[in-house]
């Protein structure tokens, strides 16, 4: 790509994606928390629903797949990024995000039908862990999806300069932060609680 | 304090000083003028705490017997909220903030943090919980649940009204606030030391900053998910910590702890490096013991993660768990002993000058060691049991919060005052501030001890006139006079200052400083350093005075551009807390989208920089 890179340029990045890595490391002390909280609270269910009524395995192995699926092809379009290739690094991106938003759909529709149910997050403590626990992932899935929707537009129209190759670097390394963390609700909530 | 608001408003208004205000101050990027602003916002505060404080002092003076006092119970219990929570979260962490914002760029040979943006926006979610918290007072009221809101009391059974949410919205935002900045601050020390300056020749506080700031990263996300569990309990009937539906309140006191209790390490950690940058100047000798103090900055880090315990041992988790988080705690008092002996020996046989920064480091060796002495006490379950939620509690943090924090911060801002403003101030009205604040503090806080031997719990809003309390509480106040009469004369010592500022105006390096920041002029310019100094040395600047030789890399000055979305993004995390606050969902959603939009907005911005040619 570009051959000449001023120090600054060099050094501005480096503080980027180093604190970038350091919010992150903030992030997963949040989520930290979270399952702390969900580890304390999940048997008690108050009289209501337990984990093994309401979860269903193999709905989450199929959101597991289509969230991981949607960071790998993230990852598709940060490589062809970095080859330059505007034209297939959107349509991947768009891939990606198509990928996001099924998974975002698929929770609002196990939430709504557990609230629906009676099972709502102020039914019991161990539905209000849950429900803030998985709500908080589902949530930060929700704002790289307008991050995405956002770097689609300014790719389109500034093309793939150096800013916007970082910015999407980051956004990739977001998704598969949320991948792990992902990956703990599916063991700690959903694989636990089912059995 | 609405008065005086006004006229201040009106004086600005009619002066025609907006535009200058908002064109070199509130949009302004300098980290310098952004500590400057941190500094100011939190004095103002610190008067607020104050008269809270002084309000509690009386109240405990009157009401014995059948008297019921000045206050309502009502109005006492918002009371000592209000000092709690201001004190921490809008005088001490706004003071910091300033100090650092202010010293650690020119101490570690930088021209700006790592992230300018986010420190302006920092700022300004600081001021915006600061006005929440202030907005209360004139809207609806405070919460009455103590300055941790320990549920279930913080619950909507038992504080319906909207107190609790003001201090759960106010921390909110200035707690977001302060997470960013220590990721921007940490990022700062690991990417923008100067060429040459490794880590073990960074200055002392920037090592006592880099394990502060290690600290927010790791606590301040803890504070930011345990105020949200708190907010859905309240707002959408969720069960964290109710009475009932499965709460576990216990986990509310767990979490709120485990960022607790490093949040006091995160205040103190400043201050110690602010000691260690000040003894050795007026001692004239470089600093005993460098390596010592580097490890134990990292050991009370680590520590101070694993002692929250100790403030519920009371809680029932067993012996073998207190024992535990009390050899813990006992076993921080080693560190921070190492570092008091290190100041003392690098003043051994040291050519000593007195001004009043060091008075307020000598105050505070005498009464910090005080207050760690009666933390160790505290610390031993057995003894705990005992001592917990009495007066003697609050005197033993106030020892440490006051004589640690605040005296260290103290000589902070006097030291650092001239590269602020270019002049000194003046230093026979600081030597009496220093004496007021000192006598003061012993005669408001060591009758609590006492008092707390005796039995007097905390936040006591009337006791029985057999107990034989009046006398020591009389004390105490009078000592809270004391205090005030201190800060009154930092008042003065301020303006006496600003008045004389002409005869005052001093050079690049008023103390014979050993560090980078007193290479550059006094105040220093926006862009720190005309040229980026290569380090070779840890006292640098003391090295090139005596005949090091000078590598600089002069190249262009590259500076960000002055920005008012800090300031946008501020005023729609008010609005949106607001909102919640008292429930005005379209407020809520309004102010979500402008931001949405704001942050896309400044994040595709790339037009941020400009070159200043000197």
């Amino acid at each position: 790509m570009n051959d000449t890179l001023t120090h600054e340029q060099l050094n501005a990045d480096r503080a980027s994606v180093l604190g970038f890595w350091v919010y992150l490391m903030t992030d997963l002390v949040l989520f930290a928390s979270l399952f702390a909280t969900f580890m304390v609270l999940r048997d008690n269910t108050y009289g209501g629903v337990s984990g093994k009524d309401i979860f269903d395995l193999s709905f989450a192995l199929k959101e597991t797949i289509i969230l991981l699926m949607g960071s790998f092809l993230s990852g598709i379009a940060l490589v062809l990024a970095a080859q330059d290739k505007i034209a297939q690094t959107l349509r991947w991106i768009a891939a990606a995000g198509f990928f996001g938003a099924w998974f975002i759909t698929l929770e609002i529709s196990e939430f709504a039908s557990l609230i629906t149910d009676g099972h709502g997050p102020d039914a019991s403590a161990f539905l209000s862990s849950y429900f803030t626990l998985v709500g908080t992932h589902g949530l930060h899935v929700t704002i790289g999806l307008v991050w995405l929707v956002a770097l689609f537009v300014a790719i389109q129209r500034r093309g793939l300069t150096r800013p916007m190759l970082r910015k999407m670097a980051l956004l990739t390394i977001f998704w598969h932060f949320l991948d792990i963390v992902w990956i703990f609700i599916f063991t700690i909530v959903y694989l636990f609680g089912a059995l | 304090m609405l008065a005086v608001g006004a006229l201040f408003a009106g004086f600005i208004t009619f002066g025609g000083y907006w535009g200058y205000l908002w064109r070199e101050w509130f949009t302004s990027l300098d980290p310098k003028r952004i500590g400057i602003m941190y500094i100011v916002l939190s004095l103002v505060m610190l008067v607020r705490g104050t008269a809270d404080a002084g309000l509690m002092r009386l109240q405990q003076v009157f009401a014995v017997g059948n008297s019921s006092g000045i206050l309502e119970p009502e109005h006492f219990q918002q009371i000592f909220s209000a000092h709690g929570t201001i004190m921490i979260f809008f005088v001490a962490m706004g003071i910091m903030f300033g100090l650092i914002n202010v010293a650690l760029p020119l101490l570690i040979g930088s021209r700006d943090v790592a992230f300018p943006f986010l420190n302006s926006m920092s700022f300004w979610l600081f001021a915006a919980g600061a006005a929440l918290i202030n907005t209360s007072l004139i809207l609806g009221d405070f919460s009455r649940a103590g300055w941790l809101a320990y549920p279930p009391l913080s619950e909507l059974a038992y504080s319906p009204t909207s107190g609790v949410d003001y201090w759960i919205w106010s921390l909110q935002i200035s707690g977001i606030g302060s997470l960013l900045s220590g990721v921007n601050f940490l990022t700062t020390i690991a990417t923008m030391r100067a060429k040459g300056m490794n880590y073990m020749r960074m200055p002392m506080f920037a090592w006592t900053v880099a394990g502060s700031m290690a600290l927010v990263v790791f606590a301040f996300p803890i504070l930011t998910a345990t105020l949200s569990l708190l907010a859905l309990d309240r707002t959408l009937g969720m069960h964290f910590f109710t009475a009932d539906g499965g709460g576990n309140m216990m986990m509310y006191v767990n979490l709120i702890w485990a960022w607790g209790h490093p949040e006091v390490y995160i205040l103190v950690l400043p201050a110690f490096g602010i000691f260690s940058e000040i003894v050795p100047v007026f001692s004239k000798k470089k600093l005993f013991g460098y390596t010592s103090m580097v490890w134990s900055v990292v050991a009370i880090s680590f520590f101070s993660f694993i002692v929250w315990l100790h403030h519920f041992f009371t809680m029932g988790a067993g012996g073998d768990v207190n024992a535990f988080f009390g050899i813990m705690t006992g076993v921080i008092a080693i560190p921070t002993g190492v570092k008091i002996f290190n100041w003392l020996f690098t003043m051994y046989r040291g050519s000593i000058r007195f001004p009043s920064p060091m008075w307020w480091f000598l105050g505070f060796v005498g009464l910090f060691t005080i207050g760690g002495i009666t933390g160790v006490m505290l610390s031993q379950p057995a003894a705990d049991f005992q001592l917990h939620n009495s007066l003697f509690l609050v005197a033993h943090f106030h020892n440490m919060i006051v004589s640690g924090v605040l005296f260290g911060y103290f000589a902070g801002l006097t030291y650092w005052f001239p590269k602020m403003f270019g002049f000194t101030l003046d230093e026979k009205w600081g030597v009496r501030a220093f004496w007021l604040w000192f006598w003061g503090f012993i005669l408001a806080f060591m009758p609590l001890y006492l008092l707390g031997f005796m039995g007097a719990t905390r936040r006591l809003d009337h006791y029985d006139a057999s107990l034989g309390w009046q006398p020591l509480f009389i004390v105490a106040a009078i000592g809270a006079v004391v205090i005030v009469l201190g800060f009154l004369a930092q008042v003065i010592q301020l303006f006496v200052s600003i008045r004389d500022r002409e005869l005052r105006r001093v050079g690049n390096d008023p103390w014979d400083g050993r560090t980078l920041e007193w290479s550059v002029s006094s105040p220093a310019p926006e862009y720190g350093f005309r040229a980026l100094p290569i380090v070779s040395s840890r006292d640098e600047f003391w090295a090139r005075k005596h005949g090091a030789p000078i590598h600089d890399e002069a190249g262009e000055i590259v500076m960000p551009k002055n920005s008012w979305l800090g300031i946008a993004i501020a005023a729609c995390a008010y609005f949106g807390g607001f909102a919640i606050i008292w429930h005005i969902w379209w407020l809520l959603a309004l102010a979500l989208i402008a931001l949405l939009i704001i942050v896309i907005e400044r994040t595709f911005d790339e037009d941020t920089e400009r070159i200043i040619t000197v």
